[in-house]
C-alpha cells in the first residue's frame, strides 16, 4: 500500500521532469530562438525578475476569478433552490440560464464592456455569467435527485418545505454541487482570461491575460511564457482546492471520497 | 370478510373495492377490501409481487387509489390524527446516508419538534432496543444490511406511533436476532397498544405475531382468506406447541391455495 501511494507522487513529478529536461534539451541543443521557445530556466528567471508586473496582473485575476465564482455559487445555488420549488419557476427561468450559457463570452464581451464603464465590473459580469451555469444545472439536477423514499418518509413525518429543503434536499445535492464547483472553478478563470482578452483592458488594473498579450506585442517571449506558466498554476491550484474541499466535504459518506475495502 | 359489522364501524384502516394501477399499465391490486380495528396486529401474506408494499403505500397516504377508498379512521380529522401517527418502515432501508446512525433515528423526533435532549435520550433507548448502541456514531454505509434494517425499526419507534407500518422488516436478519425482535415486537404491541400491519413471507412468523392474517392473491392481489389467530400467550412454548403448528400449516395451506388458484 505504501508503495502505491509513493509511486502515486513519484510518477507524475517523474514525467514532468523529464518532460522540462526536453524541453531544455530542445531549446539548448537544437539552438532555438528565444522568441519563439524559451528555455524553461529562463522562464522561470523571467518570472522572478518581472514579478513587479506579473505579481499584481497575478492578483487581479485571482480576485476576479474567486469574485465570479463566489457570486457564481450564490446565484447558481439560490435559483438552483428557487426553481426547486415549483416546475413553473423552473420553466420560466431555465430558458434564459441556457441561452447565457450557450452564447460565448467573446461574443458577450464587447456588448457588456461598452454599457458597463467600469471594466472591471464587466469583467466580474462576463466571468460570472461562464461560472454560473455548471452551478445552476448541477445543483438544480441534485435538488431532483433526492431518494423518493426518502421524500415519503420526510412527508410521512410531517416536515415543513423548509426543514426538508435543509435537512434532505441540500445534503442529497451536496456532491451534485460540488461537481458543479469543480467544473466552476475551472472555467471561471479561463472566462476571466478570454473576457480580458475580449475587453482589452489595459494600465494598472490589468490582469495577467493583459500583461500577456503586451508581451506578445513586444516579442517578449519569455514573458509570454511565464505569464503562462502563472495561468496554468492558478489553474491547477483552484482544480486542487475544489478538489480537495469536495473530498472534505463527502468523507464520511458518499462513494466518491470513501475509499473502497478490499 | 370475517371482520363483523362492529369492528368495521370500529377500523381504524379500511380499504375498499381498492384498485392500484401504475402509469405503466401493471396492474397491481384489484378489489381489495380490508379493515383493522384499533390494536390489533395484522399480517400480510402473500407471493412477491402481489401488491402488500403498495397496499402499505396506500394506507400511508403516499400514493392514491386508483379506484375504491382508504380511509382512516371515521372522520377527516381523525384521517389527519392518524396519518400523523404512522410508523413506516419500508422493505428498503431508506437510511440517510450522509447522516449517522443516531442522526437519522434522531431526524423523526427532529421534524416533530421534540427538545433536543430529550431527542438524545429516546434515540439512545429506541437503538438499545434494535442491539445498536454502540453504533450509534456509525454511518449507514459501514453497517450491514441487517443492522440498516434495525436503524430503520428504531426510526419507525422512536416516534412512538399509533400505526405501525412493516414492509418485511426482520427479512434480512438471523433467526436468533429475528426471533428476539418478534418477542420485543410483540411486548411493545401489548404495552403501547399499537395497530400493526406487517408484511412477511414468513408463514411461521405471521401467525406467532398476529391477532389475524391475511392471505393475497398473486398480482393483481386482493385479500382471500382472513384468519383469526388466538392469543395463546407468544411464548417459545408456543412456538413449539401443536396447535401453533397446525395454526401455520393451515396459513400455508391457504397461501398455496391462493397460488394455486391463480396459475
Ligand atoms: N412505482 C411502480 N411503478 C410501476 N409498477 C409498480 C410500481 N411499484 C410496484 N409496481 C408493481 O406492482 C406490483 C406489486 O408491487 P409491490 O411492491 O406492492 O409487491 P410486493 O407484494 O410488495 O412484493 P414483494 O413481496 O416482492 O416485496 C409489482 O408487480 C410491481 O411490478
Ligand atoms: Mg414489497
Amino acid at each position: 500500500m505504501r508503495r502505491t501511494a509513493l509511486l502515486s507522487v513519484l510518477v507524475p513529478v517523474g514525467v514532468l521532469a523529464l518532460t522540462v529536461l526536453a524541453w531544455h534539451l530542445v531549446v539548448t541543443l537544437g539552438d532555438v530562438e528565444t522568441y519563439d521557445l524559451p528555455a524553461p530556466a529562463l522562464v522561470v528567471e523571467t518570472l522572478f525578475r518581472d514579478w513587479s508586473i506579473l505579481g499584481p496582473a497575478l492578483w487581479v485575476t485571482l480576485k476576479l476569478t474567486f469574485t465570479a465564482l463566489a457570486l457564481a455559487v450564490v446565484g447558481g445555488v439560490a435559483l438552483a433552490v428557487l426553481m426547486a420549488q415549483s416546475r413553473w419557476i423552473a420553466l420560466a427561468l431555465y430558458p434564459y440560464a441556457v441561452i447565457l450559457q450557450v452564447t460565448p463570452v467573446v461574443a458577450l464581451a464587447p456588448i457588456i464592456v461598452t454599457r458597463i464603464p467600469d471594466t472591471q465590473t464587466a469583467l466580474l459580469v462576463l466571468a460570472f455569467v461562464v461560472a454560473f451555469f455548471p452551478i445552476l444545472t448541477n445543483t438544480a439536477q441534485g435538488l431532483r435527485s433526492v431518494d423518493h423514499n426518502l421524500r415519503d418518509w420526510f412527508d410521512l413525518n410531517g416536515a415543513g418545505r423548509l426543514r426538508r429543503l435543509w435537512h434532505l434536499e441540500a445534503p442529497s445535492a451536496l456532491p451534485y454541487f460540488l461537481t458543479g464547483l469543480r467544473i466552476a472553478g475551472g472555467i471561471a478563470l479561463i472566462a476571466a482570461v478570454v473576457a480580458e482578452f475580449a475587453a482589452g483592458s489595459s494600465g494598472a488594473g490589468s490582469g495577467l491575460a493583459f500583461r500577456l498579450f503586451e508581451a506578445q506585442y513586444r516579442l517578449n517571449t519569455p514573458r509570454v511564457f511565464a505569464a503562462l506558466l502563472l495561468l496554468a498554476i492558478t489553474g491547477v491550484a483552484i482544480f486542487a482546492l475544489t478538489s480537495l474541499l469536495s473530498a472534505w466535504a463527502l468523507r464520511n459518506w458518499h462513494e466518491s471520497a470513501v475509499p473502497r475495502d478490499r | 370478510m370475517t371482520a363483523g359489522g362492529a369492528i368495521r364501524a370500529a377500523a381504524i384502516v379500511r380499504l375498499t373495492s381498492v384498485a392500484k394501477t401504475f402509469a405503466n399499465g401493471v396492474r397491481a391490486l384489484d378489489g381489495v377490501d380490508l379493515s383493522i380495528a384499533p390494536g390489533e396486529f395484522v399480517s400480510l401474506l402473500g407471493p412477491s409481487g402481489c401488491g402488500k408494499s403498495t397496499i402499505l403505500r396506500l394506507v400511508a397516504g403516499l400514493s392514491s387509489p386508483s379506484a375504491g377508498a382508504v380511509t382512516l379512521g371515521g372522520s377527516p380529522e381523525e384521517a389527519a390524527r392518524i396519518r400523523r401517527e404512522i410508523g413506516f418502515v419500508f422493505q428498503e432501508p431508506t437510511l440517510m446516508p450522509w447522516a449517522t446512525v443516531a442522526a437519522n433515528v434522531g431526524m423523526a423526533l427532529k421534524l416533530r419538534h421534540v427538545p433536543h435532549r430529550e431527542v438524545q435520550d429516546r434515540v439512545a433507548e429506541a437503538l438499545a432496543l434494535v442491539g445498536l448502541d454502540s453504533f450509534a456514531k456509525a454511518y449507514p454505509r459501514q453497517l450491514s444490511g441487517g443492522m440498516k434494517m434495525r436503524v430503520s425499526i428504531a426510526r419507525a419507534l422512536v416516534a412512538r406511533p399509533k400505526l405501525l407500518l412493516l414492509d418485511e422488516p426482520f427479512a434480512a436478519l438471523d433467526e436468533i436476532t429475528r426471533f428476539r425482535l418478534n418477542d420485543d415486537l410483540v411486548r411493545l404491541w401489548h404495552e403501547f397498544r399499537w395497530t400493526v400491519l406487517f408484511v412477511t413471507h414468513s408463514v411461521f412468523e405471521s401467525v406467532y405475531l398476529s391477532s389475524r392474517v391475511l392471505v393475497m392473491s398473486p398480482r393483481p392481489g386482493r385479500v382471500v382468506r382472513d384468519m383469526a389467530i388466538p392469543d395463546a400467550g407468544r411464548s417459545e412454548a408456543w412456538r413449539m406447541s401443536p396447535e401453533y403448528n397446525a395454526l401455520a400449516r393451515e396459513v400455508s395451506l391457504a397461501l398455496h391455495a391462493a397460488m394455486a388458484e391463480a396459475a
